[in-house]
Order: C-alpha cells, then structure tokens, then sequence
C-alpha cells in the first residue's frame, strides 16, 4: 500500500500538479499564438525571403574565405552559389509546403533565433535580432515593473482605506475620477510632459538618463535614472489608477457587507483583523484577475508611452522597426509581449493557487464571475 | 433600477453635453465639408495660410499682439504710353497693419496675363512714418512669387533687440514696365502669426480642418468597431455556451490565443507587410474585440442559463439552435452589454489615434492621431508651439472621459451588483 502523504505535503502536490497543467496549458497558448503569427507573417510569403536573403550571404561569406572559388569565373562563381543555396535551402527543409515551414519559424520565433535584423542594429553594432532586443529589455521590465508594483500597492492600500469611509468625500472624489482611466497612459505622458517639463520645468522630458550619461552603477546615474523615470512611471500609475481603486474599493465593500464579517464584528473581533482575513483576503482572487487584466492594457500602452518619453525599450524599437520595415524585430517583439503576457497570467494562475485553496484541489472555481 | 435612474447621476449628464457636442461637430463637418474637399486640403495646404500659425487666443493668453493675416489685392491695365511701345502701369496696394510684432512672411503673387514679354517692375514700400523703402527690381513673365522682407519694410526702429514693428498705414506701390499689351494682377499677402481657432502647421495646412475631421472619424471608427466588436462578442459566445462541446473549447482555446497575442505589434506586423490603412486593419481589430476577455465574463453570465426552464421549453417546441441563440440567450445579457459598448468606445477611438501616432492608417486622412504624431515629429513643445499637442490630446482626453463618464453611470444604473455602491 502506499505510504499516505501528509496533508501539507499533499496539498503541495496536487497544487504543483495543477500549476504544471496551466504550465503546459499557457506554453501551448503561446505556442499556438506565435504560430499564427508566423502564418500571418508568411502569408506573402516575406519571412522566405528574409530567411534566403540570410542563406544567400551566409553563404557568400563562406564561400568568400574559399580560396579556390575567387579564381573561378563570373559565372561558374554565381553557379556556385545558386548550388550551396539550394542545399541549404533543402537541408532545412523551406521548399516544404507552407504549413510545415511556418512550423520551423514557429520554433526559430519561440527560441528568438530569428537571424539578422533587417535594418536596425543594437547600439553595440550587433545585427542580431535577439541581441538587440535583449539591450531593451532591461529598461522596458524596469518602467514597466515599478509602475506595476506601484499601481498594485497603491490602488489596493486606497481600496481598502476607502472602503472603511464610504461616502466620504475621498471616495465620492475617486468615483467621480474612476472614468478618467479610460486615457491611455501615453496620453498622460504627454499632458505630463507639457505640464511638468514644459509649463514648470521640473523634470525632463525625455530619455532614460541624462546625456552623456554618469558612469554606471553610481549614485550619479541612480539619480539620474531616478529623476527620468518618475514622468513616465507617474504616466502609467495616474492613468490606471482611479479606476482600479473603484473596482477594488467595490468589491472589498460587497465583501464587508457579508453575513461572516457582521458575525466577526458581532463576536467583537478586532477590525484590523477582520479587514484583513473577511474583506482582503476573499476579495483578492478578483482583484489580482482585474489586476492582470489592466496589465495586458497597460503593456500595450506601455509601447507607445516609451516612443512619447524616448524610453529605450522594446516600445520605441517596435516604432523604429515600424519605420524601417524591419519584420524579423516585429515578429521578435511580437514574441516577447505575447511571453510577457503569459508569463503575467502564469504568475496569476500561482497567486490564485496560493490563495484559493479550491483550485488546488478541484482544478476550478465552483462560482461564477472571478473565473470564467 | 431603470433608465431613469441615469439623471441623478451628473457625470453622465456632463459626459452626455460632452457627446453631444462632440457629435455636433463631427454632423456639422459632414455636412459643410465633404471628404474628398478635406483630404485635397490635407495634402497640399494652402498657400495663403502662414507657417506654424499659432490660434487666435494664444495670442490673447499670451498677451503677445500677434497679427493675423492681411491680404490686399489690386490689378491694373498698363496705361501711360512712354515710347516706342513701352508703357508703364501701376499698382498700388494699401494695408493698415495694426500690431506691434513682425509678420511672419510677406509675398507678393503677380500675375501677368495677355503680354507675351517680360515685364519689369520696382517695388516701393512706404511706411507710416512716410519714410520710402526701396525693395528692389525684378523681372517677370506670366506668374511670379516674390518674398519680401519683413524687417526691410516694417522695422520700428534700428537697434535694440526686440525686432518690433511699426503699425500704421502701409501702401505698396509696384511701378511695371511692359513691353506690350499686358494685364498685371497683384495679391500682396502679409503672413500673420496667428490663424484661426487651431492654428496652422508645418506645411501650411489648418489644423482646425484636422480636428474637425478627426472628430468624425474618432467618432466613426469608435461606434462603428464599439457596435459590431460588442455584438459580436455577445453572439459569439451565447453560440459557444448554447452548442457547447468542441465548439464551446474551440473558442475558448481562440479567446486565449487572442489575449495572449499583443494586439498593437500584431497589428504594426501586419501594416507593415500587408495593408496600412485604417479601413483594412479594421477587420483584425474586430477579430480581437470578439475574442476578448468580455468573451469570457459573458460566458460565465451565460452558463447558468442553459438550464433555465424557458429555454428547455423552447428546445421541446422545436426551436432551432440559431433561434434559442438570439432570441433567448442574447437578450438577456444586453442590459450588461450596453454600460460596457459606451465604455469599450474611448478604447476604439484611443487605438485609432495610437495606430495614427503610429504612422498606420491612410496617410492622407486627416485624424486627431495624424496631428499629434506631425506635432511630436516636429519637435513642437521644443519649438514653442504647445498648442499643437494640447489640441489633439485635448479632443482625444474629452471623448474619451465623456463616454466614460455616460459609460461608468450606466453600469452603475444597470448593474444589479453595483447597483448600491
């Protein structure tokens, strides 16, 4: 018979096993998203171009070292060529049909080996795709992410702080203000930058740090970054802010006013306490999904934001790819924020687990309306 | 809770006279402006107007007297014979200029019509302080542009470092030289610095006609996109609860792919390769509103209801599948679905401008996005011309909050679960 496992450890288990099946579940999701990515691209048929443009001049660079082919003639040079291109082009397999070659540049796109961009260049001379997008990635994760925990931190610690005074007005006021989330945040980011860099010059209004900038990992830089960064992430907090703190401070107050609040406050628990396990804490699984829903509207403002503060991000890369008609670095940022996007419900999906001890246990949510 | 509830709440009551005159404009363009009119004005400017014109009240606001433009036009035949065929004619073209700031161009347009020789003319400017200023000789045939300048006829005084102007009662005279019959016409335009409620730009093009038009298709794109991505999404998804099975997973699996796809890149791949036009992305920006995560959350309104008793009384009457879909399944959720269309509006008008900014979208339709993204191209803030973003960004912020507004009243109005709070 097998040894019973202990509660704790069981609940581990299943709870892993059923994070392992969103796992699975979100690669597969991606996976079939950069798929049809990869047709839409392929549908006039530019990701083969691109990809025999690529062969063609690895090819030449090889055939350049030989030195038996500089003293053949024009022709037989060209001849040459047109043979090692045709072998690569049938090793890997491109004059498949077009549902199996878009596999192949399924997988190259997952694995960001998409070649040499087509056009633009990392600020290190790389042509490279995936070395110029990883120089980016550094300062999009850092706007993105300070705002986003500032966001969180903020609209949940006013929710709740608002939910206790209903009918204040600091709540009247931030329901009256709820609407003007339906901005953007790169439009803040420009009322911003007329208003404070502008108007009342006090902060720049553009760029990541001061240019030339200070030596990196000094306090000079640290400063300099700090006092670029604040119009950008001020853009994004202000523009998703008032509306999440309705929709929380609404749902903490639909839980305070259940029947096990009224019983704890009956039995004369204390109110912090009770704020924290009666109103927080069963209110969090729709807040956090309310919360990954703003970040996929977030990310995406977030792209044109970073073009408005010169930012160099992805955001500003994917406009100068735009511009350039670069396709390899598109399809690479298509990638990247499709990843981004799963790996924010992924990390919703452990929050959930964590929270929602029916998950873990069930696979689902028995009620309605948070989960759908 | 019914409608009526809407006007206790005076949000939607501003966000409404925000609408409604939002939807004024945008009739009232229509109406005055036909299309083909707007997009021709678009794409080559007027030569009349002034570069980078500021509007009429910053110039009040600022306090700075800025002029507007002046444009006088005479005409004459050549009249007093000298010799030998020679005859001379003259034009005399008065202005009253009124402001103590320079213009910003002055040109004269000649236009010599009948004679087939050259003619030659000397241009005489005479102040107000009755001075006479000499702005030289030139030689024309046919049509002619010629730019004088502004400080040689107007300047106030020699030093000092404001260049100001001196105002009063200007005349220019144009003193030709014909060598046969000829017909001379003359447009003296004296550029000012401001133009209008919006100003000019770049290339002499009116942002008022921008606005106004961006207003109509702001408008346009978002109802439109709102209307059908909304309905679709209600109807798409009351299918899938209904049919249930593979149908019901498949679009469940689709709804996922799509919100994990990143809509802006997505489409910035496909303006880049296929289509860039407003018109055409349109589809695509459907196809993501239907598979949406409203998608979902009218899916778990639904559910419940595939149990209920009226509609398995109306599977034993016989009904089709199509007929329980639409008229028992859908219907029941519009009170949600109508709060969400108003809301989901701003966001349709927001993407418009966000793929204009982008350079997407038919470059030779005049959109708020269009002006915002000429504004940021010519480094406006940095060249003191503020307005040229505050005006877009201003229309863009008002429609958006305006829908908003009527949007999060009626959700409030309509939604049994916020209803109290």
């Amino acid at each position: 018979m097998r040894p019973q496992l202990n509660p704790g450890a069981r609940d581990l288990a299943q709870g892993g096993l059923y994070l392992l099946k969103r796992l699975i579940s979100l690669f597969l999701t991606v996976l079939a998203a950069v798929y049809l990515t990869v047709l839409v691209a392929n549908m006039g048929g530019k990701l083969d171009e691109i990809r025999l443009v690529q062969i063609r001049a690895t090819i030449a660079e090889q055939l350049r070292q030989d030195e038996g082919f500089k003293n053949l003639p024009a022709e037989a040079r060209q001849q040459r060529l047109e043979q090692q291109a045709q072998h690569e082009v049938d090793r890997l397999g491109l004059d498949r049909p077009f549902v199996l070659r878009s596999i192949e540049y399924t997988r190259q796109a997952l694995v960001l080996d998409l070649g040499r961009a087509e056009a633009l260049a990392s600020d290190k001379g790389s042509r490279n795709v995936a070395d110029i997008l990883a120089e980016r990635l550094g300062p999009t994760l850092l706007l993105f992410g300070t705002s986003s925990v500032v966001v969180f931190i903020a609209s949940l610690w006013i929710a709740l702080w608002l939910s206790r005074r209903y009918g204040s007005h600091w709540d009247r006021l931030f329901t009256i203000l709820a609407p003007t989330s339906a901005t953007p945040s790169w439009l803040v980011g420009i009322v911003l930058i007329v208003l404070f860099a502008f108007a009342v010059p006090v902060a720049p209004s553009g760029g990541m740090v001061t240019i030339p900038p200070p030596p990196a990992w000094t306090m000079a830089y640290a400063l300099s970054l700090a006092s670029h960064i604040v119009l950008p992430a001020l853009a994004i907090v202000l523009s998703s802010l008032f509306l999440s703190v309705y929709a929380w401070r609404t749902l903490f107050l639909l839980n305070a006013d259940s029947e096990p609040v009224e019983l704890a406050r009956a039995m004369g628990l204390p109110e912090r306490l009770i704020e924290r396990q009666y109103v927080l804490r069963p209110a969090l699984p729709p807040v956090l999904t309310n919360f990954a829903l703003m970040l996929s509207s977030m990310w995406m403002g977030s792209i044109l934001l970073e073009q408005v503060f010169e930012w160099p991000g992805i955001g500003s890369l994917l406009f100068q790819a735009m511009g350039q008609h670069d396709t390899p670095v598109i399809i690479a940022a298509v990638v990247i924020y499709a990843n981004f996007q799963s790996i924010t419900l992924f990390v919703l999906e452990v929050a959930y687990a964590l929270l929602d001890p029916r998950i873990r246990l069930s696979g689902s949510v028995t009620t309605g309306g948070a989960r759908a | 809770m019914s409608l009526r509830h809407i006007r206790y709440y005076p949000s939607a009551l501003l966000g409404s006279l925000v609408i409604l005159g939002l939807i004024g404009v945008a009739l009232h363009t229509l109406m005055t402006m036909p299309y083909a009119t707007a997009v021709a004005a678009w794409r080559v400017g007027d030569p009349m107007l002034p570069i980078n014109a500021r509007p009429v009240w910053w110039g009040w606001l600022s306090g700075q007297d800025l002029p507007a433009t002046i444009r006088v036009s005479g005409a004459t035949n050549p009249t007093e014979a000298l010799r030998e065929g020679i005859r001379r004619a003259s034009v005399e073209l008065p202005f009253a200029y009124a402001s103590s700031t320079q213009p910003s161009e002055i040109k004269l347009f000649i236009e010599e019509t009948a004679g087939k020789r050259e003619i030659l003319f000397t241009l005489t400017g005479k102040r107000p302080d009755g001075r006479e200023v000499d702005l030289g000789q030139r030689r024309i045939r046919g049509q002619a542009i010629v730019r004088l300048d502004p400080e040689a006829l107007m300047l106030a005084s020699g030093n000092g470092e404001e260049l100001k102007a001196l105002s009063g009662q200007y005349a220019l005279t144009l003193d030709a030289l014909c060598f046969d019959a000829a017909e001379l016409s003359a447009n003296l335009v004296v550029y000012g610095q401001v133009h209008g409620w919006a100003g000019t730009d770049h290339r002499r093009r009116d942002l008022g006609l921008a606005l106004r038009w961006g207003t109509v298709v702001a408008l346009g794109f978002g109802l439109i996109a709102a209307l059908v991505s909304s309905i679709g999404t209600l109807t798409i998804a009351a299918t899938g609860v209904w049919l249930g099975g593979v149908v019901d997973a498949a679009i469940q699996r689709l709804t996922e792919v799509a919100m994990i796809m990143p809509v802006i890149p997505v489409l910035m791949l496909i303006g880049t390769l296929y289509t860039s036009s407003l018109w055409g992305l349109l589809p695509i920006v459907i196809l993501f509103g239907w598979f949406s995560s409203e998608l979902k959350s009218h899916r778990a309104m639904l559910l419940p209801m595939r149990d209920a008793p009226y509609i398995q009384s109306a599977v034993c009457y016989g009904a089709s599948h199509a007929r329980i879909v639409l008229r028992y399944l859908v219907p029941r959720t519009l009170p949600i679905l109508i709060p969400s269309l108003i809301t989901s509006i701003p966001a349709f008008v927001f993407l418009e401008a966000s793929l204009s900014y982008l350079g997407l979208g038919d470059p030779s339709m005049p959109t708020w996005g269009k002006v915002l993204a000429d504004a940021q191209s010519q480094s406006a803030l940095f060249n003191d011309q503020a307005y040229w973003v505050i005006e877009p960004v201003a229309l863009l912020m008002l429609s958006g909050i305006g829908f908003a507004l009527i949007g999060h009243s009626l959700d409030r109005v309509l939604n049994p679960r916020l209803r109290s709070y």
